[in-house]
């Protein structure tokens, strides 16, 4: 019931922010659902495939952001062929159209074009933000015509997207009538840059806050632009290799000095170790700092560094820092809270990997962990064991042992209890990926404790079906399962049919589900797209229901199986 | 007409479930804190050779962005790399008089790899060393970490960057001379005579 007139409303609902409690607001009455869906402004679509753009459009004609994922995730570890999907050039398409105010674009693992840049630059007057991360299908033309056209341009972000450089102008395409620039990330770009036409642009972006570079961009070129501006919070570095003797360098130093305000770097694309007392000076207001791309720095190098970082909160790094640097980590970082250790080496025979001691100790010295992405070269349970007793506020924990299937070091025995204890310890688990020798019990833990789970992500383990119905039984709250390479199949898929319309999506690759099960689970369930991928034998799979099916992708849909998909791709 | 004893090759791409490999890994010493040198070094010295890891696709689930960038940084054991971007190896080709090199972080592909090696030695037919078949004139071979000669074309682009030491170019005549080869032929069934 309504006493108050609908602007009303719609100043109040503009505090509500969460799309969640948006949508809880959109069930009270048929006039809330009305007031609510003409204001809503963000909106998110984790699932492009879930709904088509024309539906968007009509339930929300005003919306100004939009956050469209493609590709599930395991197409980062090549698990999905190129072209299987999630092409963003219809989304640009319709709500150009519809002439929808669209400020800004969101995208992840989503093919783009140039074309669809270009539409984008030509329709949205008001365009403010693009971020497009892991996606691939455009090159440095679409980003000219994009410099060019967005007026009111904020925010130009790309993340690990694989980018055609051709090596054209397209820093000299943005006016310089452009002074709006607030973010500006390139650094994946692979080709060479103006180096005049960036300071230019730098010098005219007064509200510039984050800039990262890509390698191309010499440190001669990064003193000049930091000369410019001082007031930067996030700094990707892309080459940091001079001559510590010269004029540039010495000037560099004193510029960094004059940088107050910085307190995220990346980057280092290229760099020499004896440059890097350079940024000494700004570690201690650090909270932020990403050294996971940076080549062959010492161990001795990082850890000066790091010791200076007391304010760290985020720490991405290489495994050649070893157990002992992160030891040092573990007695400097006191305020860390997401730390991710990647492998430097992820095919060899792990000279530099990390093992348990550096978890444990990073534990020890850092309770706020909540955020953990860790390759490592052995694991144990006790280990594990400890780290759950730690660090109870864990919210990602993402494990990754280099030998898929490798017991506990120590025992031989698997890592089910240890990864028991994780989930029994940490409450609030949203997100957990498994590694190492995995029984069923494990998948028991986790469905009697990870009540918080959303995203699991399984790969070598389980003995039977039994694994993965623990799972799907117990874990409420789950969103989005992916399974590689373990032992689960028809019984444990169709056991529970109705709950992957809770979910966005089941994957399951080298699985032991066939044809024929998936063919089922596709009749009872016509919401939702049951997906095979199948590169090799396209023809001929299609007949015999008893073959395991090689890769398997559902998702809840609301628009039936899409229209676009490859001639490998079978939506049953 | 002589049958070779089939080479216990090891197809490292094999998937399995369970413990890979049949030897045991050397018992996990403590873990070196190891110092990288930065001017192109070798890394630390070398642990004992450890049985050839069954790779895997897609592990360890490092992203392929980072997996792409990362390898260009690679020293030691794969292609001989220095800090910031090139991996040359050495490419023999059989009957040439010398040796040349080219730099894998360039290639994009195997068919990309075929025609830069057809432009270096000025050669027609490199490309179809990758066609199943018995029509190519040349087999491409590499030798990888493990010292092992090996078919170009069977792993991942990314893998046979990391791996590959170095190229040879054989001419088919050669070819029958190899083992790996023969082992193929044999197993598709069609064991060539010897002239």
């Amino acid at each position: 019931m309504n006493y108050f007139p609908d602007e009303v409303m719609e100043h109040v609902f503009d505090f509500v922010t969460s799309n969640l409690d948006r949508n809880a607001i959109s069930l009270v009455c048929k006039s809330w659902y009305r007031i609510e869906r003409f204001s809503r402004r963000r909106v998110f679509i984790g699932n492009c495939y879930a709904i088509s753009p024309e539906r968007l459009i009509a339930r929300f004609p005003g919306v100004k952001s939009l956050t469209l994922k493609g590709k599930p995730h395991f197409a980062d570890f090549n698990l999905v062929p190129h072209d299987w999907g999630g092409f963003v050039y219809p989304w640009i398409e319709a709500l150009a159209r519809s002439r929808v105010n669209l400020e800004e674009l969101r995208l992840k693992r989503m093919l783009v074009t140039d074309d669809g840049l270009e539409l984008i630059s030509r329709s949205f007057v008001n365009f403010k933000s693009l971020v497009l991360v892991s996606c691939e299908g455009f090159t440095t033309d679409g980003l000219a015509a994009i410099a060019a056209n967005c007026r009111f341009l904020r925010e130009l972000d790309l993340q690990e997207n694989e980018v055609d450089d051709h090596r054209g102008q397209w820093l000299n395409c943005f006016p310089e009538s452009c002074t709006s620039l607030v973010s500006l990330n390139f650094a994946c770009l692979k080709g060479d840059i103006n180096s005049a036409a960036l300071e230019r642009l730098v010098a005219r972006s007064p509200n510039l806050k984050s800039l990262r570079l890509s390698r191309a961009v010499p440190l001669d070129t990064l003193q000049k632009i930091l000369v410019r501006a001082p007031q930067l919070v996030d700094l990707g570095v892309g080459s940091f290799s001079h001559d510590p003797d010269s004029e540039t360098y010495n000037k560099l130093l004193t510029t960094i000095e004059k940088c107050k305000s910085m307190r995220s770097l990346s980057g280092f694309l290229e760099v020499a170790a004896y440059c890097l007392p350079a940024i000494h000076p700004i570690c201690s207001s650090l909270t932020s700092l990403n050294l996971s791309y940076a080549p062959g720095i010492p161990g001795s190098e990082l850890t000066k560094l790091i010791r200076r970082c007391r304010k760290l909160q985020r720490l991405w790094i290489l495994d050649c820092i070893g157990d002992k640097g992160l030891g040092v980590v573990a007695s400097s970082c006191r305020e860390l809270q997401e730390l991710r250790v990647f492998p430097s080496d992820p095919y060899g025979v792990g000279n530099a990997a990390v093992t348990e001691e550096g978890l444990v100790a990073i534990s020890r010295g850092c309770p706020k962990l909540n955020s953990l992405l860790y390759f490592c070269q052995q694991m144990t349970n006790a280990a594990l064991k400890i780290v759950a007793q730690n660090c109870p506020n864990f919210i990602r924990f993402r494990l990754c042992t280099l030998d898929p299937v490798k017991p506990d070091s120590s025992t031989n025995q698997p890592l089910d209890e240890g990864f028991g204890a994780i989930v029994q310890s940490c409450k609030g688990l949203r997100r957990l990926s498994l590694s190492g020798l995995l029984t069923d019990q494990v998948f028991n833990y986790i469905g009697m404790f990870a009540e918080q789970l959303e995203m699991l992500s399984i790969a070598f383990a389980g003995n039977s079906d039994k694994g993965m119905l623990y799972v799907l039984n117990g874990c409420k709250k789950i969103r989005k399962l992916e399974i590689r390479d373990s032992p689960f199949g028809n019984i444990a898929l169709l056991r529970d049919v109705g709950k992957y319309e809770t979910m966005r999506s089941l994957w399951m690759s080298s699985c032991d589900v066939t044809l024929g099960g998936c063919k089922t689970l596709a009749k009872k369930m016509p919401r939702l797209n049951v997906e095979i991928i199948n590169e090799i034998d396209e023809m001929e799979a299609c007949n015999d229901d008893g073959q395991k099916v090689e890769k398997m992708y559902l998702y809840r849909t609301l628009v039936g199986p899409r229209k676009d998909a490859p001639n490998y791709v079978w939506t049953l | 007409m002589e049958k070779q004893g089939v080479v216990g090759l090891e197809i490292t791409t094999e998937l399995r479930l369970g413990l890979p490999g049949g030897a045991a890994k050397p018992s996990s010493n403590k873990r070196v804190f190891s110092e990288i040198s930065t001017v192109e070094g070798k890394g630390s010295t070398r642990e004992p050779k450890a049985p050839a890891k069954n790779q895997v696709v897609g592990w360890p689930p490092v992203c392929s962005y980072r997996q792409r960038y990362s390898f260009n940084k690679e020293k030691g054991d794969g292609a001989e790399a220095t800090a910031g971007s090139k991996a040359y190896v050495k490419v023999s080709m059989d009957g040439a008089l010398y040796l040349r090199k080219i730099d894998l972080s360039m290639q994009k592909g195997y068919s990309d790899l075929a025609f830069s090696l057809e432009k270096l030695f000025g050669c027609h037919g490199i490309g179809e060393a990758f066609n199943e078949g018995e029509g190519a004139e040349y087999k491409l071979i590499y030798e990888d970490k493990d010292g092992d000669w090996m078919l170009v074309g069977d792993v991942p682009w990314e893998m046979f960057m990391e791996s590959c030491r170095r190229l040879r170019i054989m001419k088919k005549s050669e070819a029958k001379d190899i083992a790996i080869l023969q082992t193929r032929d044999f197993l598709k069934g069609t064991l060539k005579d010897d002239n």
